[in-house]
């Protein structure tokens, strides 16, 4: 019995979820009520197994026998998967908890937004507690689908719908890779186990075939952490509700490629991730951290903001995990979680006591306005700009220690990232807190209420100390963390040169519209600013490949098919057929009786005559 | 004795003549009774057979009981369809078989 205790992760969410969904529908302040009790719940559990609960290994499941390829489902209870289980229900409670304050008034249907939550909370456990591919792709899967329908919570906006399907469509391109890398590793490997995997591969390390797994199995990370080509979901899915955005779009499910990849080098051994896909993944990383930091500069969104720099850091990770420094890896994805978290929560604070004002331009003055929200926002922004003494600051300088160790060029982006990060989110400080209010609803914003400003406060206090070697030792994801000291070398001077001369830029360039209130972005008509403002042309560049030429000539081939053969030929063809054999029988049944007679009578002597010829 | 065709022949003539009746005449009571010519005409050719199988003057008496069979059926099927010939009359005023045609109208 005592062994079963983790299924609980699973087990309770998706509980909650069913109960929202089939029982309470019509009752929502109960349907909160259950998924913060199961979230909560998960939460205690989580922590009782780190304070040294041992419950042993769980039974596993076999989901169906297969001749030779064992497919049983099971949880795997390790350092890695139980630290990162902290994560995922700790800001997972917070977030149910901002939620309620978040969501009230909204006149949408909360049992629907809740059983969501839930039906999230318990993917993403399949994916940090799997003991097999097997399970974590059905987690894999299954949060596409839970993001799917937070994303589309407000479905009659049509952005909202269309971010959702985006999204979902998106991801499915970098699953259809996860899946084909899981088939050769099944084949490379001999099993899905984590366990079973190591010293287990049938190839010499470094072959082409292990690099094909390899980068197919990174395909599923770069759908889900939306990595650069399949990065173009994760700014639309914006359109979710905020607290949905700082849960699966920032903190836990965006980080489950990174996860799933360190989770595959610690059981595969590191010699499995051949050169040629290490340096695939790192330089997929640094595309990502570039584009998304350079598109960042230029949004006036404040979620959009926060989004692109979602995925720059993520780029950030995802270099690390292709510099085998999937223990920097690991600790950038803790101190993100919980700075980003707190971003997106304090941004989601700001939008609903601007009556749902998204656009930093129309803000201004906040800092007068709700001064807690602004001091928790500044508390994430120093986090996130790595600011020496804050979480972010710990985990990035690991990253680029790593990367100045390994590659020159990885370093230099890195510290061009971390410049630009600065810059862009300094611009949204200055623009958005600074100066007076611009508009009526800035004017009229206040702090937001209790069930908010808790979350935030406990983040925040997450987002400054959680790099410090005392809790990130403990706390950290991944097996014998050990945080080291700063040290004043290269990177640390790097790091602090990138966050002076990004944050001068952007205070030289935005100080002054930010006292005079300017309505708009200064730069806005510049030809950088278009062009980034565009996404550097490559949502247009899919829009006109993919739906205009592929998916046109597509829609053509299909409705000549339609329309030629189905309703033409089948449809109407079938149709005069019946129509006219009708008409040449009806002509027999002319209702004289003579007739009949006369055809019978024929018929039989017809019958006699055959049977004369034949015998 | 008669040789056997001198009986086919007159009952492919009774036949011939029933289903020529049956054919061309209109008043469905003649029809019936054209049919009943009909079936007598296969009577007749059942029976000579089976005389004409026969062994040492002892026919052969299946067909002849088949013969029997006929009659009674026919005498069945007389029943019925004059009952339906007299229903039909009462209803329309006539026993024309080409004015059968209200289904088809």
């Amino acid at each position: 019995m005592m062994q079963n205790l983790p299924w609980l992760f699973l087990v309770l969410p998706l509980v909650a979820a069913a109960a929202d969904w089939l029982l309470l529908a019509r009752r929502p302040r109960m349907a909160a009520g259950v998924s913060i009790t199961s979230v909560l719940a998960t939460l205690v559990l989580c922590i009782a197994c780190m304070c040294g609960l041992q419950t042993g290994t769980p039974a596993d499941y076999t989901w169906f026998p297969v001749q030779g390829i064992d497919l049983s489902l099971g949880l795997l209870i390790d350092a890695l998967s139980i630290k990162m289980m902290l994560v995922v229900t700790g800001i997972g409670a917070l977030v149910h908890i901002f939620s309620l304050g978040y969501m009230k008034g909204d006149p949408s249907n909360h049992s629907r937004y809740f059983a969501g939550l839930s039906i999230f909370m318990f993917s993403m456990s399949c994916i940090v507690l799997a003991n097999s591919l097997v399970l974590t792709f059905i987690g894999w899967e299954m949060v596409g689908f839970s993001s799917y329908l937070l994303i589309g919570h407000w479905y009659h906006k049509e952005t909202a719908a269309d971010a959702a399907k985006k999204a979902f469509i998106t991801n499915r391109v970098g699953d259809f890779g996860f899946l084909i890398g899981i088939m050769l590793t099944l084949g490379l490997f001999g099993s899905l186990h984590y366990a079973d995997m190591a010293g287990h591969m049938k190839v010499a390390a470094g072959s082409p075939v292990l690099t094909a797994a390899i980068l197919f199995l990174f395909c599923g990370a770069v759908g889900k952490s939306a990595q650069f080509p399949l990065h173009v979901w994760l700014p639309d899915a914006m359109e979710g509700p905020t607290p949905v955005s700082a849960l699966i779009h920032a903190a836990t499910m965006v980080a489950a490629g990174v996860y799933m990849l360190v989770r595959l080098q610690v059981s595969m051994g590191l010699y499995a991730f051949t050169d040629t896909a290490c340096s695939v993944i790192a330089a997929i990383g640094a595309i990502t951290a570039v584009l998304s930091a350079l598109m960042a500069a230029q949004q006036d969104d404040i979620k959009r903001v926060l989004a692109y720099s979602t995925l720059s850091q993520l780029g950030y990770m995802i270099m690390a995990v292709g510099l085998l420094a999937g223990e920097a890896a690991m600790f950038h994805l803790y101190t993100h979680a919980w700075f980003k978290a707190l971003l997106f929560l304090a941004a989601g604070a700001i939008i609903v006591c601007c009556h749902h004002e998204q656009n930093i331009w129309k803000m201004g003055g906040l800092r007068q306005k709700m001064p807690l929200t602004v001091l928790c926002f500044l508390a994430g922004t120093c986090a996130l700009v790595a600011v020496p003494g804050f979480s972010g600051f710990f985990s990035k300088e690991s990253i680029l220690e790593a990367a100045w160790g390994r590659s020159l060029p990885l370093f230099i982006v890195g510290i061009v990232v971390a410049a630009f990060t600065t810059f862009y989110m300094v611009r949204l400080c200055l623009v958005a807190f600074g100066g007076r209010a611009r508009t009526r609803d800035a004017e009229q914003a206040h702090e937001a209420g209790p069930s908010m400003l808790v979350p935030l406060f406990i983040l925040a206090a997450m987002a400054i100390i959680s790099g410090y070697g005392f809790v990130a030792d403990r706390l950290v994801p991944f097996a014998d963390f050990h945080a080291e000291s700063t040290e004043w070398n290269v990177t640390f001077f790097a790091g602090l040169g990138s966050l002076i001369v990004g944050g001068g830029l952007a205070w030289f360039m935005y100080a002054k519209s930010a006292a005079d209130s300017a309505q708009s972005d200064p730069f806005g008509s510049h030809i950088i600013s278009r062009i980034l403002r565009r996404r550097l042309y490559i949502d247009s560049f899919y829009d006109h490949l993919l739906i205009g030429g592929v998916q046109r000539w597509f829609t053509c081939l299909v409705s000549c098919i339609d329309d030629g053969v189905i309703r033409r030929l089948v449809g109407h063809g079938l149709a005069l057929l019946t129509a006219w054999t009708g008409r040449l029988l009806s002509r027999i049944q002319g209702g004289s009786l003579r007739g009949y007679t006369v055809v019978a009578s024929l018929g039989v002597f017809l019958l006699i005559l055959l049977l004369i010829i034949l015998f | 004795m008669t040789p056997l065709s001198h009986y086919l022949i007159f009952s492919a003539l009774l036949f011939s003549i029933g289903l020529g009746g049956a054919i061309m005449r209109r008043n469905v009571l003649v029809v019936l009774m054209c049919l009943e010519l009909m079936l007598t005409g296969a009577n007749v050719a059942l029976v000579a057979f089976s005389r004409a199988q026969g062994l040492e003057g002892i026919p052969v008496y299946d067909a002849q009981v088949l013969a029997l069979f006929v009659m009674a059926i026919a005498a069945a099927e007389v029943a019925v369809g004059l009952s339906l010939i007299v229903a039909m009359f009462r209803a329309r005023r006539g026993v024309e078989s080409t004015s059968l045609t209200s289904l088809k109208d």
